[in-house]
């Protein structure tokens, strides 16, 4: 996509390289010191605003990797989100509340659900591939709004974050917080090392050409199914994350519109650059909360923005800023 | 958030020249569904409050009120960040609201776990008026399953004998038709849950015509019942079929059902004719305001802005001692705009309810009027279950 | 279930179906011809009905409102297209899905602003109120009927536009090679606006039809579009037969499903749980079927592509 091709184009060698490596660490950096400034200032509410940004931030990561590189435009994300917040709602209804059960079991069920239907979805391309996504995506939050005995359209308010190993360490705010960071580093190093592996250059190589890649002898459908399974297994990652960040599950996390806002955030920082995930989500959910409180229209404003950015903000605003550093920087 | 700031800018200039006299305010943050079709109800939420502020002279209990709103877009995890930071940001006395069910069920924890009160002018789950009932909640409006008792009340007195339910596939759905089941011990012929959000009830109507009962039961809110009453009304059944509903025919919805909806039965706690003083001014400065009729969802929150008032005004502005002001709270010594007012062990509201009538006013517009009281200081039956006294 | 019942609820799903279509052909159109993922298709049909509501105050009559609205809604999405949409045509389709996405927000609030959110109505036209005793005891609404009656009507006119004139063959042929037709010659262009602007007369019209049923909303066209989607997805894209055999599909799977799942599911299970259950199952039912045709057609039942 734009991002990617922008990196590879071979401009500028050093940038790119600086880019690579000083961008993510002043991104995380600030999300590192975030909870002292917010203690400095004392505005406690911040901490949880940045965990909020941070749980979207996993998935759009996730969601990066396939509509980044791998061009496969899923909106069937929230669905994971959705499958992993469950996970962690009933198991604490049912009165397992530890992360070493709850989590494990989150990742897995979210990528058993995108290896089955991901062995249908990978069998179409383009709008019918976001077209399925979409309906699995809308199965499953039928079925959680039937869920009688756990909420069903209310939803579920989960009785207390996770404990790890019995330990109540979650439930600081705080700490729940540089938890939640910890996993984004996770999610954000596990996809840069998957993109530069070989399996990273073949899903590429597939977006780009897949005639091209299978005929050099790669069963294109075989990687895009693992590549959708991960990302699958970082959406309950994600889930587990929100679960425990709002102490509420309700099936309004899995519907088709949470995964368009997903998609918004990935295009919004650049898409196929994975930093651009992270700022994007920061991005969205900020303007989101700043601009509703301005006004009760803030998508009045929004939208159109949306529409400026496509057109001439390609790259996202990593490619924005990429262009005015090009254009107002050193050549 | 919106600030409604003018009040605290023309507090502030007078404070510049009695320099002791405000030394405190109190800030109210407002919670309601403010974006997409239910915003109807949001607003009349939040139009009720700051009618009943503007009364009150911009002070609740004697301290200069400032309002903060915010939307839930009736999401609930978007609702629980909204309320942590009204509560840590903004720093909230009071946290009014939500409309929806699914919405209470998620702020309730947040907002009570922080020792801050919160009175819900519409929303009455069953969750929290038995078992799970608080010190720091408190209702203005009603327990869910009491509106819909008062048309199972009804059915069961008069000749009906076969009806069918019909309500959306929801956990409110669930509990309205529970609610009316409860009175009814009639034949339900059947019970028709449908998708919410469902805008074409052409097969469910077709159902019900083949049924032929003597009435149905519906609760079908918002934009889902506007059409539902015109749809019901163009095939023909509304001649043939009794129509008995909760808050399917209600204030928020009969501009756009208008004629469709004349002469259909609801039950509810309150109409725009109740024939109290202070309802008639309410009514009357709500419609010359917003040039609408007021809902319950406007005078319930109305209602909120009185209870505050009274509470706050028997602590003598001393809002740091919380456990005075919840008995404060508890007392409900003001004047309800529906008149008897009471709360019972659990917070919730025991008051009258009656079966209402759709009605075409002298200058147009349409609103809900009271046929009869079907439940005389009626309390709900989770009461009892609620370990408060 | 009786077979009366039956019969009105395939009458019901036509009614749903033949609604689908008249979206439908306008976004496969536009899909299959320009290439081109359109979400602003169902901001289309919720300002058809709102300017049909709007002109209807202003004239009193519900024909001259129709024309009216039609005509406005031509010139909104034409001018749409002038100043957003055609930037677009180049670029891929999540840029497409992005920026019609963001549409959709401005608008679906824009109308908010103007309208207010409150629900409004629009009354049936007279010589159409009432209903028709189908059976003993069953009536059907007189404005249904007039639904499927304008719906088949459109199609039939569709069909004669695509395959008897000039226009339709370029529509056909760009439909299965937009690059081709380009190069022979046709002001491709030129057919870009045709396609784009009957496409967007369509979305209004279903808007103007379904309004005197359903009440007009911001945010009515959402649903309305995933389903439209469902049914081009289902039919193959550019398609206006398979548009019209999923539309037809969809709209009675989905009434059908609605009316008797429970029923069914009350063959294998009790009562109460199968109540609950019910809906569910038939809100899925499309989706179940959008699956099975992708799997086992992956470009649709009737794609028009040649590639």
């Amino acid at each position: 996509m734009a991002g990617a091709a922008a990196a590879t184009a071979g401009e500028a060698g050093l940038l790119r390289a600086r880019r690579d490596i000083v961008l993510p660490a002043v991104v995380f950096l600030v999300f590192a010191l975030l909870p002292a400034f917010a203690m400095l200032t004392a505005r406690h509410y911040l901490v949880d605003t940045g965990t909020r940004i941070m749980v979207f931030a996993v998935s759009a990561v996730a969601l990066d990797l396939l509509v980044g590189y791998a061009g496969l435009i899923s909106f069937g994300q929230a669905a994971f989100i959705g499958l992993g917040a469950y996970t962690v709602g009933i198991l604490s209804a049912e009165g397992i509340g530890d992360a070493l059960v709850s989590l494990p079991v989150a990742i897995a069920i979210s990528m058993l659900f995108a290896f089955v239907t991901g062995v249908v979805c990978v069998r179409t391309k383009g709008v019918y591939f976001i077209m399925i996504t979409l309906a699995f995506g809308q199965m499953v939050y039928f079925i959680a709004t039937s869920l009688a005995p756990y909420g069903g359209d209310n939803g579920l308010t989960v009785g207390a974050r996770s404990t790890i190993a019995g330990w109540q360490v979650l439930k600081n705010d705080t700490a729940f917080y540089y938890f939640t960071l910890l996993c984004m580093l996770a999610t954000y190093l596990l996809c840069r090392v998957l993109i530069v592996s070989r399996f990273g250059r073949v899903l590429r190589g597939a977006s780009e050409n897949p005639t091209r890649m299978a005929t050099i002898g790669f069963t294109v459908r075989r990687f895009q199914l693992v590549a959708y399974v991960i990302a699958g297994g970082i959406g309950g990652l994600s889930g587990f994350l929100l679960a425990n960040s709002a102490e509420f599950v309700a099936p309004a996390y899995m519907a088709w519109q949470q995964s368009g806002e997903l998609i918004v955030m990935v295009i919004l920082g650049g898409v196929g650059t994975l930093d651009g995930a992270i700022i994007g989500s920061a991005v969205y959910l900020l303007a989101e909360e700043w601009l509703s409180g301005m006004t009760e229209n803030w998508q009045v404003i929004f939208g159109p923005l949306l529409v400026l950015v496509v057109l001439f903000a390609r790259g996202g605003l990593i490619g924005l800023c990429a262009w005015a550093w090009r254009r107002f920087g050193h050549a | 958030m919106i600030k409604y700031t003018p009040m605290l800018a023309v507090a502030a200039a007078c404070g510049l020249l009695t320099s002791v006299a405000n030394a405190e305010d109190l800030k109210v943050g407002i919670i309601a569904t403010l974006s997409g079709p239910p915003a109807v109800l949001g607003t009349q939420l939040r139009n009720g409050f700051q009618l009943a502020v503007k009364d009150l002279g911009g002070k609740l209990g004697g301290l200069n009120a400032e309002i903060v709103v915010a939307d839930d877009e009736l999401k609930p995890d978007v609702a629980v960040t909204k309320v942590k930071a009204l509560i840590d940001r903004d720093k909230v006395d009071f946290v009014v609201g939500p409309i929806f069910s699914n919405i209470l069920g998620a702020i309730e924890k947040p907002v009570t776990d922080a020792n801050v009160i919160l009175i819900s002018p519409n929303a009455g789950t069953s969750t929290f008026a038995g078992k799970e009932c608080n010190p720091n909640f408190f209702v203005t409006s009603y327990q869910n399953d009491q509106v819909h008792e008062v048309l199972g009340q009804y059915a069961q007195e008069s000749s009906v004998k076969k009806v069918i339910i019909i309500v959306p596939n929801y956990q409110a759905g669930k509990d309205a038709a529970a609610g009316f089941k409860h009175k009814f011990t009639g034949e339900i012929l059947d019970e028709i849950y449908v998708p919410l959000g469902q805008l074409d009830y052409s097969a469910e109507l077709s159902r019900i015509s083949a049924a032929n009962p003597d009435a149905i039961f519906a609760f079908i809110p918002g934009g889902m019942g506007v059409n539902f009453v015109k749809q019901f009304r163009q095939a023909g059944l509304a001649d043939k079929i009794a129509f008995l509903s909760a808050f399917t025919v209600d204030e928020s919805t009969l501009p756009a059902q208008q004629d469709a909806a004349l002469g259909m039965l609801a039950g509810s706690n309150w109409a725009a004719n109740l024939d109290t003083p202070q309802n008639k001014a309410f009514v009357d400065e709500y419609l010359k305001e917003y040039n609408a009729v007021p809902a319950t969802y406007a005078f319930q929150s109305y209602d909120a802005a009185l209870l505050i008032d009274s509470a706050v005004k028997a602590v003598k502005g001393n809002l740091a001692d919380k456990d005075a002001l919840r008995a404060a709270l508890k007392k409900a010594d003001f004047k309800s705009l529906r008149g008897a007012f009471k709360f019972n062990n659990n917070h919730y509201p025991i008051q009258n309810f009656y079966l209402t009538k759709v009605a075409k006013r002298a200058d147009g517009k349409f609103e809900t009027e009271i046929v009869k009281t079907v439940f005389t200081n009626y309390g709900d039956s989770y009461a009892k279950d609620c370990p408060m006294k | 279930m009786t077979s009366t019942l039956f019969f009105v609820q395939v009458l019901n799903g036509l009614q749903l179906g033949v609604l689908l279509f008249l979206i439908a052909a306008g976004l496969t159109l536009v899909f299959g011809v320009m290439d081109f993922i359109n979400l602003a298709h169902g901001v289309q049909y919720m300002l058809g009905a709102y300017l049909a509501v709007a002109f209807y105050g202003l004239v009193g009559n519900f024909l001259l409102a129709l024309i009216l609205a039609l005509l406005a809604s031509l010139a909104f999405g034409l001018l749409l297209e002038f100043l957003v949409l055609r930037h677009l045509y180049e670029r891929d389709h999540l840029d497409q899905v992005i920026a019609t996405f963001g549409i959709i927000l401005f608008l679906n609030h824009a109308v908010r602003v103007v309208w207010g959110a409150a629900p409004l109505t629009l009354p049936v036209p007279d010589a159409f109120t009432g209903s028709v005793l189908l059976a003993p005891g069953q009536l059907y609404p007189v404005w249904r009927l007039v639904i499927i009656a304008s719906g088949i009507g459109v199609a039939v006119l569709l069909y004669l536009l695509v395959t008897h004139t000039r226009t339709g063959m370029l529509i056909r042929a760009g439909a299965t090679n937009a690059h081709m037709v380009s190069a022979l010659g046709v002001n491709i262009r030129r057919l870009f606006m045709i396609v784009f602007g009957f496409g967007t007369m369509l979305a209004g019209f279903a808007g103007v039809m379904i309004a005197p049923i359903i009440s007009v909303e911001p945010g009515m066209g959402t649903n309305i579009l995933i389903l439209a989607l469902v049914v081009i997805v289902i039919g193959g894209i550019g398609s206006i037969r398979g548009a019209f055999a999923a539309a037809l599909l969809i709209g009675l799977v989905d009434t059908l499903g609605r009316s008797f799942s429970i029923d069914v599911l009350r063959l294998v299970m009790a009562p109460s749980p199968a109540r609950m259950a019910g809906p569910a199952i038939a809100s899925m039912l499309i989706y179940v079927l959008m699956a099975v045709v992708l799997y086992l057609r992956p470009a649709g039942l009737f794609p028009a592509r040649g590639r």
